[in-house]
């Protein structure tokens, strides 16, 4: 009789001492918030890191990479401008593992992207990716990854012409790789060519992150061309009537449009003033330079 | 032969009677959630990190398994006076080592099989095929049951002569120099004077256990060189048996009364 009461007693204090361990880590977590990545950084060399892996470097990339994707995700989720840490993880990483390439692929992304999408650091993108390179010469699509930040961040497009053609060159490359550096050479700047690249990508791509990243780029492209087109539309019915549209059903009636325009995600565009067209939910195109309140600065796309 | 095997044999089942391979369970439950949560928390290694984390599991507990295994061999058998019945039979004390040494390689023999099966199973699942480099991650398993072998040897040798818990110190201690012996060398090399000869004669002595840890390589489907497969081969064969060697000499003159 007096086991089973202890037992009870014993089970009771465990489950109470648990609740209140759990309760206690939830009530730091709140009072330490992003201790945990801060803490990551407390070795903040990849050189000791590797010594104290213990040989087992591949595992510890591995954990440093998912923690570069976690924190990457955080930041964009906060909707951050500021991406401190991202560099020094992917050092760790790219360190650990110098044939991760996911690392250098996606890492490369995180970088290059203008906040708050990403660190908006182009050049320390190409310098990651030109270490992949160095590291995994064989891997063409690292190739691919340079000319795309050359051509859509840094606007170098004798760079980007520069990274397709030594890319095509690598054995195994996808043909086409001779067809971007062309057309880099060639047209430049153009939409159609942003177009052409998104949708090759993701066309290509064999990852669903990448695929549905170059989705949201082809439909920032819809987006800006649509808005564009459209603004140009209400600037010649306003140089004709000489009064901006109010609605969209002037313009249909006016016979410049067949009805109400909508974006890529069926939401009908706003109409503001001045003929300025706008779309409903910016966070739907995170990638869009037109059809916001507050115009961005020129993307790739539209720039010339 | 016999007695040998017999000894062997003894130890083997000894090692299943400690419930040694229910960390085939935990290895078994580690490959499946942590595959599966780096699944959902990062991006594009999912494979990768099932090769790693499934070799590197294997590697660490089996090295764990070979070092606290392996420095109760003797000392054990010593403090519950079994040892004085085994050697009254006529079982001599270099049959003894022999067969000790080859009773706990054949458990971590055994037990790496079934986490290698459980590995592929995991990576079968995964990929729903296997590849022509996955014949690979077959190389890094024989390097791991090679790094075993060697870490078997050592714990054994310092069974012989030292307390479990300074052995187990030594052993561990070893295992970690160890990883650092490219590193020992560079240093040797680097060094003049005095310091060069000792550092040398150190970075020889200390087992080299850099060379057998491939497991980065074929996570990403790098190919192993056959050379590099000999001469592991030879170095482990090489230093295990000085290891043992050593363990025999020790134990023949140790004094047991």
């Amino acid at each position: 009789m007096r086991t089973r009461a202890t037992t009870l007693l014993a089970a009771i204090i465990l489950a109470g001492s648990l609740t209140g361990a759990a309760l206690t880590v939830c009530r730091l977590d709140r009072l330490r918030a992003h201790a945990t990545v801060e803490e990551a950084l407390y070795v903040p060399s990849p050189k000791v890191l590797q010594r104290m892996s213990l040989g087992y470097n591949g595992l510890l990339a591995d954990i440093y990479w998912t923690r570069v994707v976690q924190y990457f995700g955080q930041q964009h989720h906060l909707r951050s401008m500021n991406y401190k840490l991202l560099p020094p993880l992917l050092d760790i990483t790219t360190t650990l593992d110098p044939h991760l390439l996911a690392a250098y692929e996606f890492g490369a992304t995180f970088l290059a992207q203008k906040p708050p999408e990403g660190a908006g650091d182009p050049d320390a993108a190409v310098r990651l990716v030109e270490r992949g390179v160095r590291e995994n010469p064989s891997a063409w699509r690292l190739y691919y990854n340079l000319g795309f930040i050359h051509y859509f961040e840094r606007h170098d497009d004798a760079a980007a012409a520069d990274a397709f053609e030594r890319g095509s060159r690598v054995p195994g490359a996808y043909p086409w790789m001779k067809v971007m550096a062309a057309q880099m050479s060639q047209h430049a700047g153009n939409l159609q060519t942003a177009r052409w690249l998104w949708s090759s990508l993701y066309q290509t791509t064999e990852n669903d992150e990448i695929r549905v990243n170059a989705a949201k780029h082809l439909r920032a492209l819809q987006v800006d061309e649509e808005v564009s087109l459209l603004e140009k539309t209400t600037a010649a019915f306003h140089e004709r009537t000489g009064h901006w549209p109010t609605n969209w059903a002037e313009m249909v009636a006016a016979g410049y449009l067949r009805g109400v325009p909508i974006d890529p995600t069926r939401k009908p565009y706003r109409l503001a003033a001045e003929g300025r067209v706008l779309v409903q939910v910016p966070e739907d195109f995170p990638f869009i330079t037109q059809g916001l309140a507050e115009p961005s600065k020129p993307a790739r796309s539209d720039s010339k | 032969m016999n007695r040998i095997s017999a000894v062997a044999a003894n130890t083997f089942r000894e090692a299943v009677r400690d419930r040694v391979l229910y960390n085939l369970i935990f290895f078994a439950l580690l490959l499946v959630g942590a595959s599966l949560l780096f699944g959902q928390i990062s991006i594009g290694i999912q494979r990768i990190v099932l090769i790693n984390l499934g070799l590197t599991a294997i590697s660490i507990f089996g090295v764990v398994i070979a070092i606290f295994i392996g420095i109760g061999l003797v000392s054990k058998e010593m403090e519950k006076k079994t040892l004085y019945t085994i050697l009254a039979r006529p079982v001599r004390r270099w049959e003894f080592i022999v067969g000790k040494f080859g009773g706990l390689a054949w458990t971590l023999v055994v037990n790496t099989f079934f986490m290698a099966v459980g590995f592929f199973a995991a990576l079968l699942l995964l990929a729903h095929r296997f590849e022509r480099s996955d014949g690979y991650l077959l190389v890094a398993i024989y390097f791991i049951i090679l790094e075993f072998v060697v870490v078997t040897g050592l714990a054994l040798l310092f069974s012989t002569f030292s307390s479990p818990v300074l052995s187990a110190l030594m052993a561990l201690a070893l295992f970690v120099i160890g990883t650092f012996a490219e590193d020992l060398r560079a240093f040797a090399a680097m060094s003049h004077g005095v310091t060069r000869v000792a550092a040398t004669l150190a970075a020889y002595v200390v087992p080299n256990f850099a060379s057998l840890n491939v497991i980065s390589s074929v996570a990403h489907a790098q190919p192993i060189a056959a050379s590099l497969i000999v001469y592991n081969s030879v170095y482990s064969l090489f230093y295990a048996a000085a290891t043992v060697c050593g363990a025999i000499l020790v134990f023949e003159y140790r004094n047991l009364k």
